[in-house]
């Protein structure tokens, strides 16, 4: 398969979804790569528990599968994609199953992320992908997600608008939302509500202050 | 909000330090003095004849913990770094920006007079009415001077060369009423002017060694943002020297440094016998002396305040993390300036 040009990571993706300036923390200005790593590490670990393991039958099962979509110019690994036949000899269709830390979210991040690999494998198996799984460690259970309309064309667009910022180098600016922000592990690189303040004001305000005090009321 | 970690001072001569599992242990005559688990620590200063074991080099490299090594008189020698972890965009941004710096130069000069000033207002406040009258008045005509070069600097001047002057103009002013500012008894511990390379008078022994413990945290606060603190924008580049962290810090000092060697000295917390007096001259602190200074700076550090700015209660010990973070935001585009530190 040949390289691609500076490609999305598929994990960027659900950092997009939640906020795409967070993605742009995380993948453009690698702030917080540690946690990144942790995050993942503890992800592969949980693969390695999940008790579906040993279904065989008609199901081959591949994990730690590299993907890419040249369309979208994506890139990334899956923690395991199933490949199922309807009969013995029949052809495959490739079901992709992502491990998540916790329980189902009220956002489609997680969701976003699977149809992207849905993507890679559609094209680079030509076959159709119609749904996968999401596991959730924290619940123990699959969530199937059907790749419909609606989630190709977010993921298509959470792609495209990704993919732009990460050529360009850039970051959004920040868009305060009061319980996004609260979840979100990079505030306090973030700043939201700092980074939508006039620090220029903020410096004349503050001389006139120290100007205007006189000693009785140094402080 | 970042947690404050901290920087483990070691100033015991003969001291040996090792890695034991995921802590630092620090030994005296094979006695074990300190153990520190290494998620606690952002740094390691030593003092002197130290002996550090290379696992215990590499594993603090490995976690982004730098070792620094000064002499006995806290002159700086070395310093140990893992990786750099460095955001190359955003290096791209500051080596562009320091090509036309004056926004931010104006920024870290108006901070620094301001604080400066506020020092002295300071100290006119709580003993100006002790201080003989000839003395208290030239305080309070430097204060007044230092509201025409704030105002001029803040508001009119243009160019680089023109905020470097004021700056040193500022700093003139500054220093030639500290000593009025010192209210020892003890005639000995007096401030002659400010010297450097060798400090000539105990005040300025204080003051050189508060600047090193202060240009280390500004160095780890620009390296722990991803900014190059070789590339500065007040201090021009030259090799070796740290000038982004000595940016950095010239807001900080009045009150970090400054404010903190006048009342340790005031307070009497250091006297004539915490110094070395050498036969050229040259004044240092001595081992009881440095003691002394880091126990006050720890404490210093864990003191909280309200940060003008960002108008939230964090420790001065982050402080320098911070600024560093608001100007790797600004240089990233997301504030439409460097918002420096000013007291309050
Ligand atoms: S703090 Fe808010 S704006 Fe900033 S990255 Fe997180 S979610 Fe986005």
């Amino acid at each position: 398969m040949p390289e691609l040009d500076d490609p999305i990571p598929i994990s960027a993706l659900q950092h997009a979804v939640f906020c795409i300036r967070q993605a742009a923390l995380i993948h453009i200005e690698r702030l917080w790569e540690e946690n990144r790593f942790t995050a993942e590490g503890r992800v592969l670990h949980e693969a390695a528990h999940d008790p579906s393991r040993r279904t065989r039958g008609l199901v081959r099962r591949v994990t730690a599968l590299p993907l890419a979509c040249r369309r979208l110019n994506l890139s990334g690994t899956a923690d395991l994609v199933e490949f199922r036949r309807e009969a013995p000899g029949g052809p495959e269709t490739p079901f992709p199953v992502e491990y998540k830390r916790g329980k189902p979210k009220l956002h489609r991040a997680d969701e976003v992320q699977l149809c992207a690999q849905a993507f890679c494998l559609e094209e680079m198996t030509n076959r159709s992908v119609t749904e996968g799984a999401l596991f959730y460690g924290g619940t123990k259970r699959r969530v199937v997600v059907p790749f419909d309309v609606e989630l190709r064309r977010l993921t298509e667009e959470t792609a495209r608008a990704f993919g732009s910022l990460l050529a360009a180098g850039e970051t959004p600016p920040a868009v305060y939302k009061h319980d996004r922000c609260r979840a979100c592990s990079l505030i306090d690189v973030c700043r939201p509500k700092a980074t939508t303040k006039t620090a220029a004001g903020f410096l004349h305000r503050a001389v006139e202050e120290t100007l205007l005090r006189d000693a009785s009321e140094a402080p | 909000m970042k947690k404050l970690l901290n920087t483990l001072y070691v100033t015991t001569e003969g001291a040996s330090l090792r890695k034991d599992g995921e802590n630092l242990v620090a030994e005296v005559e094979s006695a074990e003095r300190a153990r520190v688990p290494f998620h606690m620590l952002t740094s390691l200063v030593v003092f002197g004849g130290i002996f550090i074991s290379p696992p215990l080099i590499q594993a603090l490299a490995q976690l982004g913990i730098t070792i620094v090594l000064l002499d006995r008189a806290g002159r700086f020698q070395a310093r140990v770094e893992g990786p750099v972890s460095g955001n190359v965009l955003l290096r791209r941004k500051q080596y562009k920006v320091a090509e036309q710096p004056d926004e931010i130069v104006r920024s870290f000069v108006t901070a620094k007079i301001a604080n400066q000033r506020l020092v002295l207002q300071r100290a006119l406040r709580d003993y100006g009415s002790d201080m003989p009258p000839d003395r208290r008045e030239r305080v309070e005509q430097v204060v007044d001077r230092q509201a025409a070069i704030l105002r001029k600097v803040a508001f009119k001047t243009r160019g680089l060369d023109t905020l470097r002057g004021a700056e040193g103009e500022a700093a003139l002013g500054y220093f030639s009423v500290f000593g009025d500012l010192i209210r020892s008894p003890d005639a000995a511990v007096c401030f002659r002017g400010r010297s450097r390379r060798p400090p000539l008078d105990p005040v300025n022994a204080v003051l050189s060694f508060l600047y090193t413990l202060l240009t280390h945290e500004c160095r780890s606060a620009a390296e722990g943002v991803g900014l190059d603190p070789a590339v500065g924008f007040l201090h021009r580049d030259r090799p070796g020297r740290p000038s982004l962290a000595l940016d950095l810090m010239e807001e900080l000092r009045p009150i970090f440094a400054d404010r903190l060697a006048l009342s340790l000295i005031n307070r009497r917390q250091l006297r004539a016998g915490d110094f070395e007096f050498q036969d050229s001259g040259a004044v240092l602190l001595n081992d009881d002396g440095r003691r002394t200074v880091l126990t006050a700076w720890q404490e210093r550090k864990k003191e909280e305040r309200r940060h003008p700015f960002l108008e939230e209660v964090a420790p001065l010990g982050l402080v320098p993390h911070l600024q560093a973070l608001l100007l790797a935001r600004h240089l990233r585009g997301d504030l439409d300036a460097y918002p420096p530190w000013i007291w309050k």
